[in-house]
C-alpha cells in the first residue's frame, strides 16, 4: 500500500481554497470535526474536553497571518488540511501500508487496522496535516470526506465535502484537479492557484488562490477629489442644487 | 471499483453508509442568526447537523458555531432540575426541586406582587428569541419593567434607523448583495445576520466590487476588504459627516430622489425661540408644506403634482419665514468644519482617503447607476417605466452602535445613503419586511402600571415626542431602568444595563421581583462586573433583606448567572422545543421576501427541564393573566407554547406565525387561526417565506405594489408612503421641549443636555468618556466577537473553547514597543473605573491607539461546568471588569448611565485606558474572582469519544 | 522535533549494540577475533542486549505495539519497515555467529562469514536508521547527508569503546580495539562538528513564506493560530529549545561523548590491568552518555516545516 500507486489514475480529487474570501470564521474546522466525528475516521478523539489542557482531533485547522507591514501590510487567513498531495512521504515512509494514497481519485488516507501508531507519516508531512489519535493509538487525517462525497444514499447535490459545503463565504471549492477543464481546474488557471512549500516536491493536489491585489480606487482614472460643483467661493451652491432638479 | 492498472488494490472503505436514520428540520440557536437546519438522527442521538440549503437565512451554509451544536447540545453544563437557592447568593449552594414546587413559588411571589404593584415585577430577557411572547406577557401581567437585551446591543441602530428611515441596518436590512459595486462596512465583527454576510461578501468577491471596512481592527471582513480603514473609535460620525460635506460640496446627491421620498424639501419654521421653531410647517390637514417649483406656491407635501424645491427661504402663509430641511442641512455640512481635512487628525483618517472615499461612492452612484427593467407605480400613482438603483451600500453596526454618540452616527450614515439615493434602490441597502414602517413607528412605550391589571399596551415602543414619555408628574423615570425618560427619551428598546444597579439602589423605587431570562447579568453582559455581582448578592443591612429581594433566572446551563438566582427554572436546549422565529419580533426576513420559522423539538430532554416559553405560559395561567386564560379562568392555552403560536392572535388574523394561516391554510401574513399550522411548518422545513411581487421589490417606501402589499400581510396598517426623515422632528421636539416649550418639559437638570443631544440633524461629538480630553487613559479598548463564540455561552462546548479558550489583549506593535511589551508578557490596563491582568498580542492590523480582545472569552472559575483551573478562567478576561455602567458625577453629584443620551444605549466601546508592563509575573489574569458552587450537574467526562458509535465499519470483501 | 525519550534510548542503545556486533563480526571476518569464548558470551551479550533494549524501547512510543510486525511489510518504500526487517533479521545470523563462538568457540570458516554477515547487518540497519531521519524532508536539519555518516560513526564509536573496555577486561585488547576507538571518536567528533556546523549555517528553503505561500507579499507572521489549546502537532513537532541550552548540551555532549572518551582511550593505552579497563569502561560509559545528550539534541534542535504554520519564521 505504501508505495504509491504506480499507475495512478488522472483523477486527482482535492480542494481549493481562496485566501482572497476566506473571512476565518473556522466553519470548515469544525463542520469537518462535526462530520469526521460520525465518518469512517470516527472518533476525533477530544482529551480533557472540559479540563485545562483540551487536545482534539482535527482534520482542519484555520490560520491567521499577518503579511508585511504599515499601510502595505494585510491580514490573511489560512485555512489547512491534507492537500493529498501527489508525492506524498506520508504514504512512503509508512511501514505497515497503513497510511495510503488511492488509486482510484488520489485521496491520501489511513486504514486504522494495519495503523501501529509510530508517527512516522505525521514527521514526513510538511503541512502538519496527519492527527494522531492518542487515545486509539492511530493516526488519523482529512478524508477529503471520501463517505460523503461517495455517499450513494446523499443526494448527489450533497455529495461535497463538509467543509466545502459549509463554507459561509464559498471559499472553499472541491473538484478533480487532474482535469484541466474541470470547474476547479479552470479557477486554479485564472487565479493562479498555488502550491504550498513546492520546494519540497510533494505536489499538492490541494491549491490556495491567493489573496488579490488591494484596491485603493475603484476606476484607474477616477480624480483625486470631487470636483466642486460651482466654483468655490461663489456661494452659490444652494441656488445651485434646484438646477439638478429634473421636471 | 476502478483500479486503474495499480498492482495493490485500495482497501474497501465505507463509502456509502446512510447517514442517519431519520432527519429532523429546525433552526438553529447557537447564535440569533436563525439558519435553517437539517439534524441527522442515528440510534436516537444527533450524527450530523447541516444546514439546510433551501433556507433563506443560511442557503445550507453553517458557521464554527452550528456546526458544534451537538456540543452544546449534550454539553455537561446542561442545568436538569429547577433549582432553590439555599446557601448565601452567589454561594453556588442550590437544592434541587420538584417543577411544582418552582411553578408554586415563582406563582406566590409574582401573584402577590400583581396585586400590589405589578411593576415590582421587572422582567429582562437577553438573548430571548420569543420577545413577542415575554412582551405581550409583560404586559398582560402589569409590569411596564420589560426589556430585552437590545438597549445594550443594538438600540442605537435600530431607533437610528427606524426614526430616519423607517427600518435599520442591524435585521432590518441588508445591501443589495446581488447588484452593489461599492460596499462601505462600519463597525462590523459578525452581526447577527453573521451567515448571510458572509455569503453577501462571497457574492461581492465574485462580482469584483469593493469592499470597504472602517474599523479599528483589520481581522474577519476587514481582512478581506479591498481596503481597510483603520479609524479611531467614536469618530465615524464625522468620517460620514465629512462624506456628506463632499459630495455636497460637489453636487454628486440624488436630488430627484431627495426632492420626491425624503422630507428634504419640507419647510421647516424658522422662527428663533417659539415654541414651533424648527418644526415642520403644516398645512390645515398636518401634511407638511413644501414649495412647488413648477406653480411657485407653498403646497402640501402629498401633493403629487409638486415639484418640491429643496432650496429657497419662503415665507409662511402666516408670514413666518420657512426653508427646506435640505437646505438647513446642506448649510450645515458645507461648513468647513466637516471638510476632510478639518476631520483628518480627529478620525486618524488621512483627508485623501477621504476625499477619495468620496469620489468612489459618487463615481459608483451616479457613474455606474444601475437601471432595472422593471415598470413600477409609486405612492401618487405615478408609474416608471424603470427602476433606477445607486449600487453604494453600507452596513454598519456596533463599532458605530456601542457609542455614546452612536444614535446620531447612525444617523449620518442614513443621511449619506439618502444623500446618494441609496436607500432601497437596486444596488443600495434594501429593507427586509416587515419594514419600513412608518417614521416612528407608531408604537408607543405603555405606562403606568396599575394593580391588578395589564398594561394599556406594550411596555417598548417608540415615542413621538416629549408627551409620550414615561415619566411622572415630577418628570421622575416610571421604569426602573429609566427607559423613555429625560435620561434615555428614545430608550427603544429598554435599558438592561441599568436593571441590576436601579433595582440595587432602589431608585426610582424598589422593585420585589427581578425575572432574568437567557442573559448572563452578573458577567459578560454586565459594565463593572463586581460590582454588579456584589450588588446581586447585598442585603439590606436593617431588614437583612437581599436588596434585590427576589431573583428568578431561566437558563439552560451553569452560566455565571446562575449562582446569583433565588429560584432557576431550567430551559431545554434548543433542540428539545418550540420556538417561533415571529414576524411580530425579530424577522429572518431578507430583502426578496418575508419569512418566519419555528423550532421543533428533535430530541427529547433527559433531564427534568421544560421549554422557558411553557413555563411562561403556564405561570401565566396560574396567575390567571388575561390572555393566559379564558372566561372560566381555565388555561387558554393547555397546549402550552405550541398551543399559543398556533392559536393566539395579537389581533383578529394576526398571530405569532404569518404562514399557512386561513382554515384551510392558504392565507398568508393575516388570516384565521389554522389548526395544523406547525403540521404545515414540518413539513415545510419549519419555515414559511412569502416572496415580494417583482415590481415591489424596491423604492418600498413609495412603492404602491410594495405598500399594497405590506397592508395585506398586515406589516403595516395603511399603504401610505413613508417619507424618509433627513430632518427629524421628533428630535425638535425633545429639543424644544429642553428649550422650554410644550406641556411635558424636562427637568432643570436634564435641559442642557437634551437640548445639546436632540439635534434635529446628525452631529458628531467625542464620546463621553474621551470627552475630558484626559492624556492619563490615552488608548482605546474595544471587543470584538470571534466567529466561532457566541458570547458566554460557547465556552462550555468541547470542540469551540479549543479554538477560542482563551484571550489576550491585542496592541499594535509599535504602541506595545513604546510601552516596552512583547508577545505573552502580562500587562496591566487601567481604566478610570478598574485594572485587570492580562496577557499581551502584538499585532499590525489595529488602530494604533487602539487595543482590542475577543468578546467574552473569559469565565468566571467554576462555572459551565468547566475545570476550576481551565484557561477560561486562568488566563481569558472580559473587559467589562474596566467599564462603568454610570459616567463620572457631574456637577450636583448626578451620575448618568455610561450611555447614549439620546437612546440609553450602552457605551462598551467608548472606554479608554493606558497600558502598562505588569509589574510582577503572573499567571492567572486579575481579577480573579473565587469559584462559586456549582450547581448539581452531569460529571464532566475526562476524555470525550463523540460519534465512535456512529463510525461505520467496512464491509470486508 | 519532540525529543522522544524510547526513541533516544532506542538509536542510541541500539547504535552502540549494531556497532559492538559490527565490529566483532568485522573481526571475525578478518580473523583477528580472540577466541576467548567468555569474552564473546559477555560482548555478543551486551551488544544483542543493548539492540534488544533498543527495539523494544522503540516500541513503547507506538500507539499499538502489539501490531509492530505490521512494520515489516513495506520494505520496497519505507525506511521504518526496512530497519525494522534488517534490525530483526540481524539476530539470525548474530545468534549463528554467537553460537559458533560460544558454544562451540569457532570463530572461522563458516561461522566467520556469520560475523561477517552479522557486521554487514548491523551496519544496514544503522543506515536504515539514519535513512528514516535523512529521508525526512520537511525537517531540514535531518534531512542532509550528514546524517548517515553520523549515525553510522556514532555507532562505530560506541561499539568500539564497548568493545575495547570489554577487551581490556578480558586482557584481549589489540590495537585494533584501541585504534578503532580512537579512530572512530575522532571521525565521530568531526562528523557531529561538521553537522552542527552544517546546520547552523544552512537553512531550510521552506519559510513562513513558501509554507503558506505569502511570501511574495511581505514577512509572513503569525497572528492567531488556530486554536489556543495544544495540539497533536505542536506537542510533537512544536517543540523548541534556546540556543543558550543547545549549546550547552552540544558541549555537555562533546565533552562526554568525545573528548573524555578521547582521553581516556589514550590513558588506557598507557595503563594497564584494571584501570586499563576501568578507564575503557568509563570512556564507553561516558561516550553512550555523551551520545544519549546528542542524540536528543538531534531531535530537539530538529525543526519541522509545520512550524511554519505556527509562528517560525524558519524551519
Ligand atoms: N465587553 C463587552 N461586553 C458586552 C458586549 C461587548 O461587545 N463587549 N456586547 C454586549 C451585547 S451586544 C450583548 S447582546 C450581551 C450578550 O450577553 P448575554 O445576553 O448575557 O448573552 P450570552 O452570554 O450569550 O448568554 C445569555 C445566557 O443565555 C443562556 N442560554 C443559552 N441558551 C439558552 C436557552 O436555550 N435557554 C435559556 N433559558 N438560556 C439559554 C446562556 O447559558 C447564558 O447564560 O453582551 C454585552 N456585553
Ligand atoms: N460569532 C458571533 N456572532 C455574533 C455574536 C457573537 O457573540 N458571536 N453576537 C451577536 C450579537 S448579540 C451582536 S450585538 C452582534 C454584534 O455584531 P458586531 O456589530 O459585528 O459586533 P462586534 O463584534 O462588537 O463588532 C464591532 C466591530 O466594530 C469595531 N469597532 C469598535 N469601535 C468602532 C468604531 O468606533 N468605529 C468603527 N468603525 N468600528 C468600531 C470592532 O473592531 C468590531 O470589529 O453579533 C451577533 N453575532
Ligand atoms: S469556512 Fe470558509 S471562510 Fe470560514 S475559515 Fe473556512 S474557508 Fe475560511
Ligand atoms: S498533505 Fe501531508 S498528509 Fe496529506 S498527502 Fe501531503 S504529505 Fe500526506
Ligand atoms: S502512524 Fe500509522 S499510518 Fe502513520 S506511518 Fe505509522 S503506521 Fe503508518
Ligand atoms: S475534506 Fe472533509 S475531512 Fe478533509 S478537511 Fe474538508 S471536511 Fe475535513
Ligand atoms: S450563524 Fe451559525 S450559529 Fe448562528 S444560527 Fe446560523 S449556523 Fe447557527
Ligand atoms: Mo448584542
Amino acid at each position: 500500500m505504501t508505495s504509491l500507486p504506480s499507475s495512478p489514475a488522472p483523477k486527482r480529487l482535492g480542494l481549493v481554497i481562496d485566501l482572497d474570501i476566506c473571512v476565518g470564521c473556522h466553519a470548515c474546522a469544525v463542520n469537518c470535526k462535526e462530520w469526521n466525528s460520525g465518518g469512517i475516521a470516527a472518533p476525533l478523539t477530544d482529551l480533557d474536553p472540559y479540563g485545562p489542557e483540551p487536545l482534539g482531533v482535527w482534520f482542519n485547522r484555520v490560520h491567521t497571518f499577518e503579511v508585511g507591514e504599515g499601510a502595505a501590510s494585510r491580514t490573511v487567513h489560512f485555512p489547512r488540511s491534507c492537500l493529498h498531495c501527489a508525492e506524498p512521504a506520508c504514504v512512503t515512509v509508512c511501514p505497515t501500508g497503513a497510511s495510503y494514497k488511492r488509486a482510484e481519485d488520489g485521496i491520501v488516507l489511513v486504514n486504522e487496522e494495519l495503523c501501529i501508531g509510530c508517527k512516522l507519516c505525521s514527521w514526513a508531512c510538511p503541512y502538519g496535516a496527519r492527527e494522531y489519535d492518542y487515545d486509539a493509538g492511530v493516526m488519523k487525517k482529512c478524508t477529503l470526506c471520501v463517505d460523503k462525497i461517495y455517499n450513494e444514499t446523499l443526494d448527489e447535490i450533497d455529495r461535497v465535502p463538509a467543509c466545502v459545503a459549509t463554507c459561509p463565504a464559498t471559499a472553499r471549492h472541491f473538484g478533480d484537479l487532474g482535469d484541466p477543464n474541470s470547474e476547479v481546474s479552470k479557477l486554479v488557471a485564472s487565479r493562479g492557484g498555488y502550491d504550498l512549500m513546492p520546494e519540497l516536491g510533494y505536489a499538492p493536489t490541494n491549491k490556495y488562490l491567493p489573496p488579490r491585489a488591494r484596491r485603493a480606487s475603484l476606476e484607474k482614472d477616477t480624480p483625486a477629489e470631487l470636483a466642486p460643483a460651482v466654483p468655490a467661493g461663489s456661494g452659490g451652491f444652494l441656488a445651485w442644487v434646484d438646477r439638478l432638479l429634473s421636471g | 471499483m476502478p483500479d486503474s492498472g495499480s498492482q495493490q488494490r485500495d482497501p474497501e472503505i465505507a463509502k456509502s453508509v446512510p447517514v442517519s436514520d431519520e432527519v429532523k428540520y429546525t433552526t438553529c440557536y447557537m447564535c440569533a442568526c436563525r439558519c435553517g437546519i437539517k439534524v441527522h438522527l442515528k440510534d436516537g442521538s444527533i450524527r450530523y447537523i447541516e444546514g439546510n440549503r433551501d433556507h433563506p437565512v443560511n442557503r445550507g451554509v453553517l458557521c464554527a458555531k452550528g456546526s458544534a451544536g451537538i456540543m452544546q447540545h449534550y454539553s455537561p453544563a446542561r442545568l436538569r432540575k429547577p433549582l432553590k437557592r439555599v446557601g448565601p447568593r452567589g454561594s453556588g449552594e442550590f437544592q434541587e426541586i420538584e417543577w411544582e414546587e418552582a411553578l408554586a413559588t415563582a406563582v406566590e411571589w409574582l401573584g402577590a406582587i400583581r396585586a400590589r404593584d405589578p411593576k415590582e415585577l421587572a422582567l429582562f430577557t437577553g438573548r430571548d428569541q420569543s420577545q413577542a411572547l415575554t412582551g405581550w406577557w409583560a404586559t398582560q401581567f402589569g409590569t411596564l419593567n420589560y426589556a430585552a437585551h437590545g438597549g445594550f446591543c443594538s438600540v442605537n441602530m435600530a431607533a437610528a434607523g427606524l426614526y430616519t428611515i423607517g427600518g435599520s441596518f442591524w435585521e432590518f436590512g441588508e445591501p443589495d448583495w446581488e447588484r452593489t459595486k461599492y460596499f462601505l462596512l462600519f463597525g462590523v465583527a459578525e452581526d447577527h445576520d453573521s451567515n448571510p454576510i458572509k455569503l453577501g461578501l462571497g457574492k461581492l468577491k465574485g462580482r469584483g466590487a469593493k469592499i470597504v471596512s472602517i474599523n479599528p481592527v483589520r481581522t474577519g471582513y476587514s481582512a478581506i476588504a479591498d481596503e481597510w480603514i483603520g479609524i479611531r473609535p467614536g469618530t465615524d460620525g464625522l468620517l460620514v459627516l465629512a462624506l456628506v460635506h463632499e459630495i455636497l460640496r460637489a453636487g454628486k446627491i440624488d436630488a430627484d430622489y431627495l426632492a420626491a421620498y425624503t422630507n428634504a424639501p419640507w419647510l421647516v419654521i424658522d422662527a428663533e425661540g417659539a415654541a414651533d421653531h424648527g418644526l415642520f410647517a403644516r398645512g390645515a390637514d398636518g401634511a407638511a408644506l413644501v414649495w412647488d417649483r413648477k406653480r411657485a406656491a407653498i403646497v402640501s407635501a402629498s401633493d403629487a403634482e409638486a415639484l418640491p424645491a429643496l432650496t429657497g427661504e419662503r415665507r409662511l402663509p402666516d408670514g413666518r419665514r420657512a426653508v427646506p430641511a435640505f437646505e438647513l442641512m446642506a448649510r450645515r455640512y458645507l461648513d468647513p468644519r466637516f471638510a476632510p481635512d478639518a476631520v483628518a487628525a480627529e478620525t486618524g483618517v488621512p483627508a485623501s482617503t477621504i476625499k477619495r472615499l468620496a469620489v468612489e461612492a459618487a463615481h459608483a452612484a451616479f457613474n455606474e447607476a444601475i437601471v432595472l427593467d422593471q415598470p413600477w407605480t409609486d405612492a401618487h400613482g405615478r408609474r416608471h417605466a424603470t427602476m433606477l438603483g445607486r449600487p453604494v451600500a453600507m452596513h454598519a453596526m456596533r463599532g458605530i452602535s456601542a457609542h455614546s454618540n452612536g444614535f446620531h452616527t447612525c444617523r449620518a450614515l442614513h443621511l449619506l445613503q439618502m444623500l446618494l439615493g441609496a436607500v432601497d434602490t437596486p444596488g443600495s441597502f434594501r429593507y427586509e419586511p416587515p419594514y419600513p414602517r412608518p417614521i416612528p413607528p407608531a408604537i408607543k412605550p405603555a405606562g403606568p402600571a396599575e394593580a391588578g391589571k395589564p398594561l394599556a399596551g406594550s411596555p417598548l415602543g417608540f415615542p413621538h415626542g416629549p408627551e409620550d414619555l414615561l415619566v411622572d408628574a415630577a418628570r421622575k423615570p416610571l421604569r426602573i431602568d429609566r427607559a423613555y425618560s429625560w435620561e434615555a427619551p428614545l430608550a427603544a428598546h429598554g435599558l438592561l444595563h441599568l436593571v441590576v444597579r436601579n433595582a440595587w439602589k432602589r431608585d426610582p423605587y424598589r422593585i420585589d421581583t427581578l425575572f432574568l431570562y437567557m442573559a448572563n447579568m452578573s458577567w459578560n453582559s454586565a459594565m463593572n462586573t463586581a460590582e454588579t455581582m456584589q450588588m446581586l448578592a447585598e442585603r439590606d443591612e436593617a431588614s437583612g433583606e437581599y436588596r434585590i429581594p427576589r431573583i428568578i433566572y431561566s437558563d439552560a446551563y451553569a452560566s455565571e448567572m446562575v449562582a446569583y438566582a433565588d429560584l432557576v427554572l431550567p430551559d431545554t436546549t434548543y433542540l428539545e422545543r418550540y420556538d417561533c422565529i415571529s414576524l411580530l419580533d425579530r424577522p429572518i426576513s431578507d430583502s426578496d421576501g418575508a419569512a418566519d420559522a419555528i423550532r421543533q423539538p428533535v430530541l427529547k430532554p433527559d433531564r427534568d427541564v421544560r421549554p422557558f416559553q411553557d413555563v411562561l405560559i403556564e405561570l401565566g395561567a396560574r396567575l390567571k393573566l388575561p390572555g393566559f386564560v379564558d372566561a372560566e379562568g381555565k388555561p387558554k392555552y393547555p397546549g402550552l407554547y405550541p398551543d399559543y403560536i398556533v392559536n393566539h392572535e395579537r389581533r383578529p388574523g394576526m398571530g405569532p406565525l404569518a404562514g399557512w394561516r386561513g382554515s384551510d391554510g392558504t392565507a398568508e401574513g393575516l388570516g384565521a387561526v389554522n389548526p395544523q399550522q406547525l403540521e404545515r411548518y414540518v413539513e415545510h422545513q419549519c419555515f414559511w417565506r412569502a416572496e415580494i411581487p417583482e415590481e415591489a421589490r424596491f423604492y418600498k417606501f413609495a412603492n404602491r405594489a410594495y405598500l399594497d402589499w405590506a397592508k395585506a400581510m398586515g406589516f403595516i396598517d395603511r399603504a401610505d408612503p413613508i417619507v424618509l426623515q433627513i430632518y427629524s422632528e421628533t428630535l425638535q421636539k425633545f429639543r424644544l421641549a429642553a428649550q422650554g416649550h410644550g406641556a411635558a418639559q424636562p427637568p432643570p437638570e436634564h435641559r442642557e443636555r437634551v437640548a445639546a443631544y436632540f439635534d434635529p440633524l446628525p452631529i458628531w461629538y467625542r464620546p463621553f468618556e474621551e470627552s475630558d480630553g484626559s492624556a492619563d487613559y490615552p488608548l482605546h479598548a474595544i471587543t470584538q466577537r470571534p466567529a466561532a463564540m457566541y458570547h458566554s455561552w460557547g465556552s462550555q462546548n468541547a470542540w469551540l473553547r479549543q479554538i477560542h479558550g482563551e484571550n489576550a489583549l491585542y496592541i499594535h506593535r509599535a504602541t506595545a514597543a513604546a510601552h516596552e511589551i512583547a508577545d505573552g508578557d502580562w500587562v496591566s490596563v487601567v481604566s478610570r473605573h478598574g485594572r485587570i491582568v492580562v496577557r499581551a498580542k502584538t499585532m499590525e492590523g489595529v488602530n494604533p491607539d487602539t487595543v482590542w480582545t475577543w468578546n467574552a472569552i473569559g469565565k468566571r472559575s467554576g462555572a459551565w461546568n468547566l475545570d476550576p483551573k481551565a484557561a477560561e478562567s486562568q488566563r481569558g478576561f472580559l473587559v467589562n471588569h474596566l467599564i462603568s455602567d454610570l459616567l463620572p458625577p457631574r456637577e450636583g453629584g448626578y451620575r448618568y448611565a455610561n450611555a447614549d443620551p439620546v437612546t440609553g444605549q450602552a457605551a462598551w466601546y467608548d472606554l479608554r485606558v493606558r497600558i502598562e508592563k505588569a509589574p510582577a509575573p503572573t499567571q492567572v489574569s486579575e481579577p480573579h474572582f473565587a469559584a462559586a458552587a456549582s450547581p448539581p450537574l452531569a460529571a464532566r467526562p475526562s476524555i470525550l469519544r463523540y460519534g465512535a458509535k456512529f463510525r461505520p465499519q467496512a464491509k470486508k470483501t | 522535533m519532540h525529543p522522544a525519550f524510547s526513541v533516544i534510548v532506542f538509536t542510541t542503545s541500539s547504535g552502540a549494540g549494531y556497532g559492538l556486533l559490527a565490529w566483532l563480526g568485522i573481526l571475525a571476518a578478518i580473523g583477528r577475533l580472540p577466541g576467548d569464548r567468555f569474552f564473546g558470551a559477555v560482548s555478543l551479550a551486551l551488544a544483542l542486549g543493548a539492540i534488544t533494549v533498543g527495539l523494544l524501547s522503540s516500541t513503547f512510543h507506538l500507539g499499538h505495539p502489539e501490531r509492530a510486525w505490521r512494520a515489516f511489510s513495506q520494505w520496497r518504500s519505507s525506511w521504518l519497515s526496512r530497519e525494522g526487517v534488517v534490525s530483526v533479521a540481524t539476530y539470525l545470523p548474530a545468534l549463528l555467529f554467537a553460537f559458533g563462538w560460544i558454544a562451540l568457540g569457532e570463530t572461522d570458516g563458516v561461522w566467520a562469514v556469520f560475523g561477517g554477515v552479522s557486521a554487514f547487518c548491523a551496519v544496514a540497519t544503522v543506515a536504515c536508521t539514519a535513512m528514516i531521519y535523512q529521508s525526512l524532508k520537511p525537517i531540514q536539519r535531518w534531512s542532509n547527508a550528514w546524517v548517515l555518516p553520523n549515525y553510522l560513526t556514532l555507532a562505530a564509536m560506541t561499539g568500539a569503546l564497548w568493545l575495547a573496555a570489554l577487551a581490556s577486561l578480558f586482557t584481549v585488547s589489540s590495537l585494533f580495539t584501541t585504534i578503532a576507538a580512537l579512530a572512530t571518536i575522532a571521525l565521530g567528533a568531526a562528523l557531529k562538528l561538521g553537522y552542527w556546523h552544517h546546520i547552523d549555517n544552512s537553512s531550510s528553503a521552506s519559510t513562513a513564506g513558501t509554507a503558506t505561500g505569502l511570501g511574495p507579499l511581505g514577512e509572513v507572521r503569525l497572528f492567531e493560530a488556530p486554536h489556543t489549546s495544544e495540539n497533536y502537532l505542536m506537542k510533537e513537532m512544536g517543540y523548541r529549545i534556546a540556543r543558550k541550552h543547545a549549546a550547552k548540551l552540544r558541549t555537555i555532549s562533546l565533552v562526554a561523548g568525545f573528548a573524555l572518551p578521547f582521553v581516556l582511550s589514550l590513558a588506557a593505552l598507557a595503563f594497564s590491568g584494571s584501570l586499563a579497563a576501568g578507564a575503557g569502561f568509563a570512556a564507553a560509559l561516558l561516550s553512550t552518555a555523551g551520545v544519549l545528550v546528542e542524540r536528543w539534541l538531534f531531535f530537539a534542535e530538529a525543526k519541522h516545516t509545520v512550524t511554519l504554520f505556527y509562528g517560525a519564521a524558519r524551519a
